[in-house]
Order: C-alpha cells, then structure tokens, then sequence
C-alpha cells in the first residue's frame, strides 16, 4: 500500500484546512467561550469514545472501567502540571504511560474472564481507583484537585484526537488488529489459528487505557478542577454509550456518536432538572430502535468500492457481546 | 469480644438487606442472563412507597411492607413488559445499556417529582433495645425484626421456587427457554413472574432499610445495588442459596471491615473481594464450573 496515495493526502489536506478554520474562527472571536468548551468535550469524548471502541468494539472485551484510565491519566498530569511544574506534552506522555501501565495492571489478571464477569470486575475495579482516589489526601482526596494550570487549548485537542483516531484506525488494519477482531468474533478459534489472545487482549486494553489516560490529561489541563466523583460509575457508562450509539467497531461512528451525543447534552443542560430523564429516555429509544447504533458495524467507506461494504455486513457478533 | 458481638448483630442486618436485593438480580440473571440494573432502583422505589405510606397514610409497619412488596412487583413487571421485553433478542451491551437507562429513568423521575432531598422515615416500630451481658451488648428490636422478615421471605421463596407448578416452570425457563417453551411453558409469564417477585424482595429490602436506618433519597439505590450484585456474583450468580451466601458474606465483611478502622475503604474491600473471588473461582464461591464447548 502506497503511504502518499491521492485519498491520504486528501485527508491530511482537509484536516489541515479544518484545523486553521476552526483556529481562525476562534481568534476572530467568532466562536466563544462557550462553543470553545463544547469543542473541547467533543474532542476529549472522541478519544475516549475511540479508545474505548478499541476495546469493546474491536477486541470485543467489555469494559466498564474506562473512565478509571482516564481519572489516572488526569491526575498524574495534575500531580505532573501543578505540583511539579512539567511541562505540558512530557505530562500528557506520562498520564498515558500511567494509565497504561494500569491497564497492564488490570488487563493481566482479568482478561482471563468473558462477557458479563469482565464486565463487572472492570466495573470493581473502577471503584477501587474511585475510592483510593478519595481517600489519598496528596491529591486531594474528596475535595478534588484544585488549581491546576490550564494549558489545554483547540490545537492541543486537535492534535490528539487526530492523532488517536489514526493511530487506533491504522492498528485495526494492521496484522495486530486482525488479530484483535479475531478474538472479538470467536475466541477458541483465533487460539486454534495460532493468535497469542492473551497477549492481544492485554494489548487492546492497555493501548485503550492510554489514550484514555492522554482524554484524562486534557481533560484535567481544561477545567482546573477535577474530583474522584466525575470519573465515577456514570462516566465509564457514558463513554461506552457513546460507542454503542455510534455502532460497534466503527471509528467513525464513535467520532459521530461523540459529537451527537456531546451536543444533546449540551443542550441538556438548559434544563437541569429533567436533564437525566430526556437523557434517559433518549438511551433508550437507541437501544430500542436502533441497537446496532448509528453506523451498525460497516464502516463509513466513501472512497471504496461497494463490493467491499457488503463483505463487511456479516460480521457482527452475537455471542460475547 | 463484646464488640465483635455487637458487629456481627449489625453485619447481620446489613447481610439481610443485600441478601435481598441480591436474590432479585440472581432470579432475573438465571432467566434471562440479563444485569438488572435497575433493580437498585426499585428498592429505592420500595423505600419511597413505605414512606408514603406510612407518613401520609399512618399505617402500620406490616401493612405498608405488604403494600411496597405488591406496588414494587407491578413496577418490576411494568419494567419488565415496557422495557426488557423489545430487547430480549438484541445484543448483551444493549440490554445492560438499556438496564441502565431504566435505572437512570427511575432515578431522575424521581429526583424530579420527590426533590433531591433526605428525608426521614417515621419510628414505625417501638424502639426498644434488648440489652445482654449487663448492657455490653445491645440488640435493638429492629435487628430482630430485619433477620426475621429475611428469613421468612427467604423460606417462602424456596417453597415458591421448589414446591410449586410455577417455580418448576422458573427452573425449567431458566436451564432452557426453548426446550421449556415445546414443553407447554409461557415463558413470558414465567418471566413476568420471576420479576414480580424479585421487585416484590427488593421493595420489602427498601422498606427495611427504611426503619432501620431512617433515611431515605431517591439515589440511595445507586450503592447498595451495586453491592447487592456484587453478593449475587460472589455467591455464583443465577443461584439462589449464592445469593443469600453472597448478601450475609458482603454485609458481615464490610461491617466488620469499618469497625476495625478501614470504615473509608468498605465499599473498595467489596469490590476487591469480588475480583479476588472472580479470579479463583468464577462462577462464584457456590457456583458449579462449567466447560466452554466449541
């Protein structure tokens, strides 16, 4: 495959032209503060949401622990940024490698377990870091971890996001992620053809945990603030809403699934009391009517032939999902 | 010693109330291998109704348990039929997702029509304490009242599984829907029914932890259903003697783990002990292994 071909160049053009347009607009003062910060959760749930496909979605391994990656990464940038004065690109590195590690951590012993277990061990384990959290005072504790430098901006966002959603895209395609989505559609079978699924599984959820750890580090570097409860229970059922919403394995729908889903709540927030209850319901008409989410499992494919896309309809999973 | 005793009368209280909800999780998991999130919220929901009842309406303890039992298994049915029923076929993360959204629904529904607030439940029953050992050790009558009701419900709910037509059909739905289905079962009853009287449970446990611990919020579902699946798990999930295992190890453990100075890492302890127990034993402390055919 040739790495300069005619659609690659198309795409680092159009992603260039977007990211000047959009850098434009907000110097103009054409987008304020409160577009700004919208364009920030976007970009953070897009990590997360991707990372997380990676995951769910590829590996078929489901994960509720998501947002305890991303409470690791945001605290060591927090601890890295306000109480050791790093820098910033060294601290989102770091908050990565932290939550990978974690992940390594994590993934090791309970990846050995399928379907509804992982899940609830992930979920355990997700509280534990929740409660450790509370209780260590250097960070905080219940307070939450005030003042820390805001170094997160549009071109920080940009560049990451970017960068997760090709990294992520290029291993699914990689001798690596076939490997991964043969364990996601039968197990026994990828073992028998000679894939290591430990390995590989370890793999996805460390590699999801860093990009999860790098969403916690911006996210941390934007809003000051960060507390053990905002990456709670809730926040790990919300990033696996938005993949589910988006459709299953497709990158591209998490991106969209993130951008819908960041803009209902958005406008949500105009009216807090019954904010949780429309969100609800809106939950569950998805589930409902559309399960496979918004773009099922074909991925968008506007340059390729049709041919293709009709291969790719038989794949969904039913059995560890 | 004397303390002991006394966290092991607490923990015993604490175990009902999780052994409880938890036999609700483990009924519907056995059936229909689904994570009932929601199922927290219909405790809170049961709590809520014997508030009502009892603050508004001045009944007495026993008739307003009743009533939150019945009320909270039309709630579980209802959730059931609207809910559950259109997803049965879809993929696993979709039902827990949907499961969530149910339990996101009631729970904001009812932030939204009963605020936000605490609020206290009335002495419903006489608040006396049975001292032992020259007054070392106290037993309040409520504990009593707690194990007691447990115990009776429990008893009933094995005679209901084990010695009647419809817990045969449960058993049956449970091992194989279709095989039971040829054989002449309604499976959507039977399921309708395990709902009925896993809410019925779990409204009974709100109502409990109503009297004895006197508060109650519309999110004080959130925790102790997390908990109380963890007890199904650790007990083998889909069991019922696992459930109840599960409820009275988890109670015991955490209240003596916060009496003995970890009182800030009881819920984590929960937790660990549930991915220790995942780990050597899978399938729960009395869960059978079984073989993964290819």
């Amino acid at each position: 495959m040739k790495r300069f071909n005619r659609k690659n160049i198309i795409a680092i053009v159009g992603l260039i032209i977007f990211y000047f347009l959009i850098n434009f607009l907000i110097n103009m003062g054409i987008i304020d503060s409160y577009l700004q910060l919208n364009i920030v959760i976007i970009g953070i749930n897009i990590i997360l949401a991707v990372s997380l496909n990676l995951v769910t979605g590829f590996t078929g391994q489901f994960s509720l622990g998501h947002a305890a990656f991303m409470s690791i990464g945001a605290y060591t940038s927090a601890i890295l940024t306000a109480k050791l004065g790093q820098p910033f690109i060294l601290s989102i590195m770091l908050s990565g490698i932290a939550a990978a590690l974690a992940g390594i951590f994590i993934g090791v012993p309970t990846l050995r377990l399928k379907g509804d277990y992982l899940a609830i061990a992930t979920l355990g384990f997700g509280e534990i870091i929740r409660i450790l959290a509370l209780n260590i005072d250097y960070i905080g504790g219940a307070i939450g971890f005030n003042d820390i430098p805001q170094y997160t901006n549009w071109t920080w966002i940009f560049i990451f996001t970017v960068a997760t959603v090709m990294l992520i895209h290029n291993f699914n395609k990689s001798y690596h992620g076939r490997a991964c989505a043969a364990i996601r559609e039968d197990e026994i079978a990828a073992e028998a053809m000679g894939v290591n699924t430990t390995y590989y599984k370890v793999l996805a959820f460390a590699m999801g945990a860093f990009f999860a750890g790098i969403a916690g580090a911006l996210y941390a570097n934007y809003f000051y603030f960060i507390k053990p409860d905002s990456f709670g229970f809730m926040k790990s059922i919300d990033i696996l809403v938005i993949v589910v919403f988006g459709g299953m394995g497709s990158i591209a729908g998490s991106i969209l699934g993130a951008i819908v889903l960041s803009i209902i709540s958005s406008f949500l927030q105009n009216i807090p009391e019954l904010r949780m209850v429309i969100y609800s319901l809106i939950l569950f008409g998805i589930m409902v009517y559309r399960p496979t989410g918004l773009i099922g499992n074909q991925r968008l494919r506007t340059h390729k032939k049709k041919k293709e896309a009709k291969l790719n309809v038989g794949v969904e999973s039913k059995e560890s999902i | 010693m004397k303390q002991l005793l006394q966290q092991l009368i607490n923990g015993l209280s604490l175990g009902s109330i999780y052994a409880l909800i938890a036999l609700g999780y483990t009924m519907v998991y056995g059936i229909i291998n689904l994570i009932n999130f929601a199922h927290g919220e219909i405790y809170m929901v049961g709590a809520y109704v014997g508030f009502a009842l009892t603050t508004f309406f001045d009944l007495g303890f026993f008739p307003s348990l009743i009533a939150s039992m019945l009320v909270c298994s039309l709630l579980g049915m209802l959730i059931e039929k609207i809910a559950y029923k259109p997803i049965r076929n879809s993929t696993r993360i979709a039902a827990l997702i949907t499961a969530i959204s149910v339990s996101l629904f009631l729970q904001y529904t009812m932030v939204y029509f009963v605020k936000p607030d605490t609020r206290t439940f009335p002495e419903v029953l006489t608040n006396k304490k049975l001292s032992f050992f020259n007054g070392s050790i106290l037993l309040d009558v409520k504990n009593i009242y707690i194990v007691l009701i447990t115990v009776i419900l429990m008893v009933a709910l094995q005679y209901i599984v084990h010695k009647t037509k419809i817990g045969k059909a449960m058993r049956a739905v449970s091992i194989d829907k279709e095989a039971a289905q040829l054989m002449g079962i309604n499976a959507d009853q039977v399921i309708s029914f395990t709902f009925a009287i896993g809410s019925a449970l779990a409204g009974a446990a709100g109502v409990l932890v109503g009297v004895y611990y006197n508060t109650i919020n519309p999110l004080m579902g959130v925790a102790p259903g997390l908990k109380a699946f963890v007890a199904a798990v650790l007990g083998g999930i889909g069991i019922i003697p696992g459930a109840v295992f599960g409820g009275f190890f988890l109670g015991m453990t955490e209240t003596m783990v916060s009496a003995y100075g970890g009182s800030i890492f009881k819920d984590a302890v929960a937790f660990g002990i549930l991915i220790l127990v995942l780990l050597i034993k899978p399938n729960g402390l009395l869960g059978k292994a079984t073989r993964e055919k290819v």
